[in-house]
């Protein structure tokens, strides 16, 4: 495959935007960060390419009103996939393998707090004879949570320590919205969301917009100083209905992580989209991620959960412990849809010192 | 360099007004298992899946892939759900095609689709807000701009919507048929939006349309002929700015220009032999001959008045009864697309234009903003 790396990273805060905001204004700093970063001039940008949600704006195409960001004039090339920006990341990646191009500009975002998440997410499910149950995203995962629970013997306290750990990390994260120097047993405390998972197992409903600036080959350690080569990305999707499905793993997970070569060398930090504190032990177990890796350093979408760019954050913050130097090898994750549904594996490398 | 890139297989629905016998996924399957029949393949021939329809506010299903994934054999796959607007169906294509000529996968399922009637989808064009005046109460004035500017005779509007109509009565797929179709009856019928009247108006159409796309080894296998890609090109540009040409819209030149570029073509009306373009309303047709280079500006509507545009003249426009006659939006630009892969591979039955050696693929979307064409031919690049 030709070498494409991520050479810069923004994102925007994550607290809720104001109600005069429109996404593209929340957009607009974050993608003048990553181009200003990345040292491209916009007529560089050979790619464009967006990830948003028409259901989260609450407006038929949404989108377009992000096309906005990019100044397309004169007109450019461009492409948009209703899917977290994460696939958009892939869309550009692929583009850019054909050779036609050499960089690409890729965001994602989305205002989750203009209505109700758990309302908005159920039109994810079959039209036909799931969306009627009003099955939200938040008891499909406790339907995982506990099966999960069964399936290792873990308990409700091994789900804490891993919400905890994330909400203690992003203490260290200005991007972060839920962050505090807490405990197990504080988390404990919290009442059930929808059992097994207490509010601190959930994520919070956050606004939010990332966007990275991908480049081939050496251009890109002209642009950058660690680029973060793009050496495995892969995903796949599993059968819509939970009950279709082995819910104590991520299978489309592991066939991703395999195909993106997850397994050939070790990881020293992966980003994973775990926004249910279960999922972090399905995802390690579908990565074969050991106790060495470090886990969502940032705080992970336990912390902030823009929904459209938390896949592409992932990316990025991947990214950017490469960037600064932290790490040699890391791994982003995103996902889509009820209980782990797609999945999305980026490995991500510098260059050997 | 790029991998090339060939369609192997063709399928789409019977567009209709409402196909209540199947839901959503049956109808996507409809087409993908005519697409891979054509292609002499079954499911788990099928590497990836790509799928495009327009805003899911027309169904009311949010991300429908994750709901389709099991319909479409993704099970175990990669899925790709793409949405730029009206050109989301030759994005779609396109998407897909970029997997095999950037050498990341070796067969590829593409559908796009669109089941109208199980929404609203004037509601929805409007944002979601009521008082949506619909595409043709947006379109209109450009039309209205486009006829003062070119001094094109009124006429012209009806002989575009009485060839598409004819051609549509050789496409036992198209939604609507006027078996007696002739200029009084388009001329008579009632104006919607002016200059526009209702036999110069795309219907409202439940239906999908897939292909199936290999690389070059796939392309050679294949028992049937195959359509080879030349080229591709997306534009998109910001819908309103003051200087803006809404008519002739740079974004279309641009991706017409690039993607004869790649494909070698530098006379376009000489160079190919059919174009499918996307012709919701009778007077887009001599407006995209002009942006599309096929005439020089203000010269379009000349190709229609000639007949050259006719099956049969000099550039055969929309061979299938185009946009005009079928409209499940999200898959009218793959329809498009695939007409053009049709043509090329000499499987258009009795709307095929003899001897196609080079077809255009064409859709736009938006406030004529978003652009996607691919160029087919019979040779290999």
């Amino acid at each position: 495959m030709r070498d494409v790396a991520v050479v810069s990273f923004a994102q925007a805060p994550t607290s809720s935007t104001p109600v005069s905001d429109t996404e593209a204004q929340m957009l607009f700093p974050v993608v003048a960060e990553a181009m200003e970063r990345s040292g491209l001039r916009r007529d560089e940008i050979g790619f464009t390419c967006s990830g948003s949600a028409d259901y989260l704006a609450g407006q038929s195409f949404a989108f377009v009103g992000n096309l906005e960001v990019t100044g397309a004039w004169p007109p450019i090339s461009e492409s948009h996939v209703e899917m977290d920006g994460a696939w958009a990341l892939y869309e550009a990646w692929v583009h850019l393998q054909s050779g036609h191009v050499d960089s690409a500009l890729v965001f994602g975002s989305g205002i989750s707090s203009r209505g109700d998440l758990r309302e908005v997410l159920c039109l994810q499910n079959d039209p036909y004879y799931l969306m009627p149950l009003w099955a939200d995203h938040v008891s499909l995962a406790a339907l995982q949570a506990r099966a999960v629970l069964d399936a290792t013997g873990k308990g409700e306290r091994d789900l804490a320590e891993i919400a905890a750990r994330c909400r203690r990390s992003a203490v260290a994260n200005p991007f972060a919205q839920r962050f505090a120097d807490v405990t197990a047993d504080d988390l404990l405390a919290e009442p059930y969301a929808v059992a097994p998972l207490r509010t601190g197992d959930c994520p919070p409903v956050s606004d939010g917009a990332a966007a990275v600036v991908l480049v081939a080959g050496d251009r890109a350690r002209e642009v950058c100083e660690h680029p973060a080569w793009i050496r495995g990305l892969d995903h796949r999707i599993e059968p819509h209905y939970p009950g279709l499905r082995d819910l104590t793993v991520s299978e489309s997970t592991r066939l991703a992580g395999e195909a993106a070569g997850v397994g050939d060398r070790p990881i020293d930090v992966a980003e994973l989209s775990s926004s249910f504190s279960h999922e972090e032990l399905l995802l390690r177990a579908a990565l074969g991620l050991g106790d060495a890796v470090d886990v969502n350093p940032s705080g992970g979408p336990l912390a902030a959960n823009p929904v459209m760019a938390t896949g592409l954050t992932r990316i990025g913050e991947a990214a950017r412990q490469i960037h600064d130097g932290h790490a040699t090898r890391t791994l982003g994750h995103a996902t889509s849809g009820p209980c782990l549904q797609q999945n999305l594996v980026c490995v991500l490398e510098g260059d050997r010192s | 360099m790029a991998e090339r890139c060939a369609v192997v297989g063709v399928g789409q629905t019977h567009h209709t007004k409402v196909r209540d016998d199947v839901s959503l996924a049956g109808l996507l399957r409809e087409a993908a298992g005519r697409a891979l029949e054509d292609a002499e393949m079954t499911w788990s021939d099928i590497d990836a899946v790509v799928i495009g329809t327009a805003p899911d506010t027309f169904e009311g299903v949010m991300m429908p892939e994750l709901y389709l994934a099991d319909a479409l054999g993704a099970s175990g796959k990669p899925m790709l759900r793409v949405h730029t607007a009206g050109s989301v169906g030759g994005s779609t294509a396109i998407v897909a095609s970029n997997l095999i000529t950037g050498g990341v996968r070796k067969r590829v399922l593409t559908v796009a689709f669109e089941k109208q009637s199980e929404g609203d989808t004037t509601w929805a064009l409007g944002g979601g807000r009521s008082g949506s005046v619909g595409a043709g109460g947006y379109f209109a004035p450009h039309i209205r701009g486009y006829i003062d500017r070119s001094k094109a005779p009124e006429y012209v509007g009806w002989m575009v919507a009485v060839k598409d109509r004819k051609n549509a009565l050789l496409n036992p797929y198209a939604h609507l048929k006027v078996p007696d179709i002739s200029l009084e009856m388009v001329k008579e019928s009632p104006m919607v939006w002016d200059p526009v009247r209702r036999l110069e108006s795309c219907p409202a159409s439940d239906g999908a349309c897939a292909m199936v796309l290999t690389d070059e080894a796939g392309g050679d296998a294949a028992s049937k002929p195959a359509a080879w890609l030349h080229g591709t090109a997306m534009r998109s540009e910001l819908g309103q700015f003051p200087g803006r040409d809404p008519i002739s819209p740079k974004a279309g030149q641009d991706c017409a220009a690039d993607v004869y570029r790649q494909a070698g073509i530098t006379d376009p009306i000489n160079d190919v032999d059919m174009v499918e373009c996307y012709v919701p309303f009778s007077w887009y047709e001599p407006m995209w001959m002009e942006n599309l280079g096929f005439a020089a500006l203000g010269d379009g509507w000349k190709l229609t008045e000639d007949g050259e545009t006719e099956i049969g003249g000099k550039l055969p426009v929309n061979c299938s009864g185009g946009v005009l006659s079928s409209n499940p939006i999200g898959a009218s630009g793959m329809l498009r697309f695939a007409e053009a892969a049709m043509q090329v591979r000499g499987t258009a039955g009795e709307h095929q234009v003899p001897d196609v050696r080079t077809a255009v693929g064409h859709a736009y979307g938006g406030a004529a903003q978003y652009f996607a064409m691919w160029v087919l031919r019979t040779e290999k690049p």
